[in-house]
């Protein structure tokens, strides 16, 4: 209990890594909570290269989540640019009624 | 050890529940501010088992930009018609369940994988870029960064120029009755049009405005 180990780090980025999912499945409201899930997902994978990278005494793992740091960033700008364009034409970012390709 | 078991339940409770309220909380404003939060939480966490420069780079690049880039999206939105519509559908569709269920499934897929991992013990420090007390995280991070990865380094700056471009050109509109500069027609100008000599008669003096 007082020792943390690897399989804590891991079980938190599991646990964070289900909440992104489940942020996506069940959305009801509009499309940037959809995008915040997706940054939540990428976070808790970046929790785990890190622990393993700490507890391996690897460096690596450090490495790729600073590029993991750089995709999620430029993602996150064309996300919420494609979203600002969509609001200007369509008026709605709701989920329910962003409906275009009827599937 | 007590203090480090202390510090990462506190910091991960904090991480997990601002996580929940991200997707649960009614108010969008209020789920960018508690992305914020989490983003902190974690990395303090970082800060604390040793990577100090991803904690610090975490705050920077997530906090600073893109937590701000959320903020000011849904400020520019009009959403605050749209909220309470979390689990309210239209009509009874089926795939909130499905969700669920898959959802729950995922997360003991993860649970069963890092419960029944071992490791073998010559794993640990078998590797050719190994974590050493000599120099400080930021310092052996930068030796293999622009040895080891610089190009994976590069392409990651052209992926960011790419992403900067790629949101000017989709959000840039031209608007009617907005006075701006026009610099081809400002150098092409010709010496014929800008310049008019005149033959002024005296005591009369010379209409220049019509």
């Amino acid at each position: 209990m007082t020792d943390i180990g690897l399989g804590h780090y891991l079980t938190l980025g599991a646990v964070i890594f289900s909440i992104g999912v489940i942020g996506i499945f069940l959305n009801r409201k509009n499309i940037i909570v959809i995008l915040m899930s997706i940054e939540l997902i990428l976070l808790a994978v970046n929790i785990n290269l890190v622990s393993f990278s700490i507890y391996l005494n690897d460096l690596s793992g450090q490495v790729f989540t600073l590029f993991i740091l750089t995709v999620a960033a430029a993602e996150a700008a064309i996300g919420l640019a494609i979203i600002v364009v969509y609001y200007r034409n369509a008026g709605t970012i709701r989920v329910e009624e962003i409906d275009n390709l009827k599937g | 050890m007590i203090p480090h078991a202390i510090f990462f339940y506190i910091f991960s409770i904090i991480a997990i529940i601002s996580a929940i309220m991200v997707t649960v909380s009614k108010n969008t404003v209020h789920s960018v501010f508690f992305l914020i939060l989490d983003f902190i939480s974690i990395s303090c966490l970082f800060i604390m088992i040793g990577a100090e420069f991803l904690g610090m780079i975490m705050l920077i690049v997530y906090v600073g930009a893109v937590a701000v880039l959320f903020l000011f999206v849904v400020m520019m939105l009009n959403v605050a018609q749209q909220k309470n519509q979390w689990f309210v559908s239209k009509e009874n569709s089926s795939h909130i369940p499905v969700g669920l269920i898959i959802s729950a499934i995922i997360f003991f897929e993860l649970i069963i994988v890092i419960g029944g991992w071992k490791y073998r013990p010559e794993l640990f420090n078998a590797n050719s870029s190994q974590i050493t007390n000599d120099v400080s995280n930021t310092h052996s991070l930068g030796q293999i960064l622009y040895t080891d990865y610089i190009h994976i380094f590069q392409i990651s700056g052209m992926i960011l120029l790419i992403a900067m471009i790629g949101a000017i050109v989709l959000t840039f509109r031209q608007r009617e009755g907005v006075k701006t500069q026009s610099y081809l027609k400002q150098i092409s100008r010709e010496r014929s049009e800008g310049v008019e000599v005149l033959e002024v008669p005296s005591n009369r003096g010379v209409k220049i405005d019509d």
